[in-house]
């Protein structure tokens, strides 16, 4: 599938109609995540004929930009079952199949080396100190073989150490510097659309 | 909920150490045709917990459905029939209302709409 038309299909996805402050619920817009799961497919081969996982999935995303590039099983977890929902609702309109679990990421208890990729837009931490790194802690334990991550381009030299240091990552790779725009869905947001400068980091467990 | 994911899942509440695999309550299911590739199937079988999808299969009264023993993984390059029932058990059955209960605990977390609830209690953490 072309890059145009999957961000076009991720256009339909329905997002969050009453975003959760506390568990930062940013959605990740179809421009971001088409090319993220593009450039995990096209470049490194992560995604096609792959068990692909996506961790805080919210309403589904990647998940289904996953599906599209073409998973052979997704797995959304996430915290909020409205977010399931949802994700459930988005995968049936646009024909994908992904399974979802509700589980907090931190407590997910899996066996074995089903999951091969896990990508995700994880809480950024600025809400909840350390909930990023949470994540990513979870991640490189149930992927075998790539782990696909935004963070804040702030907290780039902090990412790189822990996970080489703490979750001795073979690697870790900035790919690109994207720009986030998280539209102004809380009160707090006094501007009415915020630019945040975002990494798409791929790990090697 | 399809069969491969109950056979990645293991009960999470904190102390637990018999927690895999969780028994499958099966109380509405249903049967979807997925695609057909067989490179992906010979791929994750040798990564597949048999008995227990074995036994979540039987949870559906698919009691024939697959060999009580794990096949050699050469038998699944040359049987065909076989690693389409694979397919169907580990890909095409999905469980919408129903339960996952652990075996060392009790504890039973609910299917709803598809979605089992994994979520723990302030105490199992």
């Amino acid at each position: 599938m072309k890059l145009k038309q999957i961000e076009s299909l991720l256009g339909r996805i329905q997002q969050f109609s009453n975003p959760k402050l506390d568990l930062e619920q940013y959605p990740t817009g179809p421009h971001i995540a088409s090319r993220m799961l593009y450039t995990a497919e096209n470049t490194f081969g992560d995604v096609n004929g792959k068990v692909v996982a996506d961790f805080g999935c919210g309403c589904g995303t990647l998940g289904i930009a996953s599906a599209f590039l073409g998973a052979d099983y997704v797995i959304g977890i996430d915290v909020d079952l409205k977010s399931l929902e949802t994700a459930s609702q988005n995968a049936e309109n646009l024909e994908v199949d992904v399974d979802l679990i509700q589980c907090d990421v931190k407590n997910l208890s899996s066996r074995g080396q089903v999951i091969d990729t896990v990508v995700m837009n994880p809480p950024f931490g600025t809400r909840k100190k350390g909930s990023d790194m949470e994540f990513l802690s979870v991640a490189f334990k149930v992927a075998s073989q790539a782990v696909y991550s935004l963070h804040k381009t702030s907290t780039r030299e902090h990412i790189k150490r822990v996970a080489l240091r703490d979750f001795s990552a073979n690697s870790a790779e900035v790919l690109c510097e994207l720009r986030f725009d998280v539209p102004q869905l809380y009160k707090f947001h006094k501007k009415k659309e915020v630019d945040i400068a975002v990494d798409l980091w791929r790990f090697v467990p | 909920m399809r069969l491969l994911t109950h056979n990645m899942l293991s009960c999470n509440i904190k102390g637990v150490k018999n927690g895999y695999p969780l028994r499958l309550e099966a109380e509405k299911w249903t049967e979807k045709e997925v695609d057909f590739n067989a490179k992906f199937l010979r791929g994750i079988f040798p990564k597949i917990d048999w008995p227990a999808l074995v036994g979540s299969a039987r949870s559906f009264g698919f009691n024939d459905l697959l060999p009580d023993e794990a096949p050699d993984s050469s038998l699944l390059a040359s049987d065909d029939d076989l690693l389409r029932r694979f397919h169907h058990a580990l890909l095409e059955i999905h469980v919408e209302e129903g339960g996952l209960v652990c075996p060392e605990t009790g504890r039973r977390f609910p299917i709803n709409k598809g979605i089992p609830n994994l979520l723990l209690h302030e105490d199992e953490v």
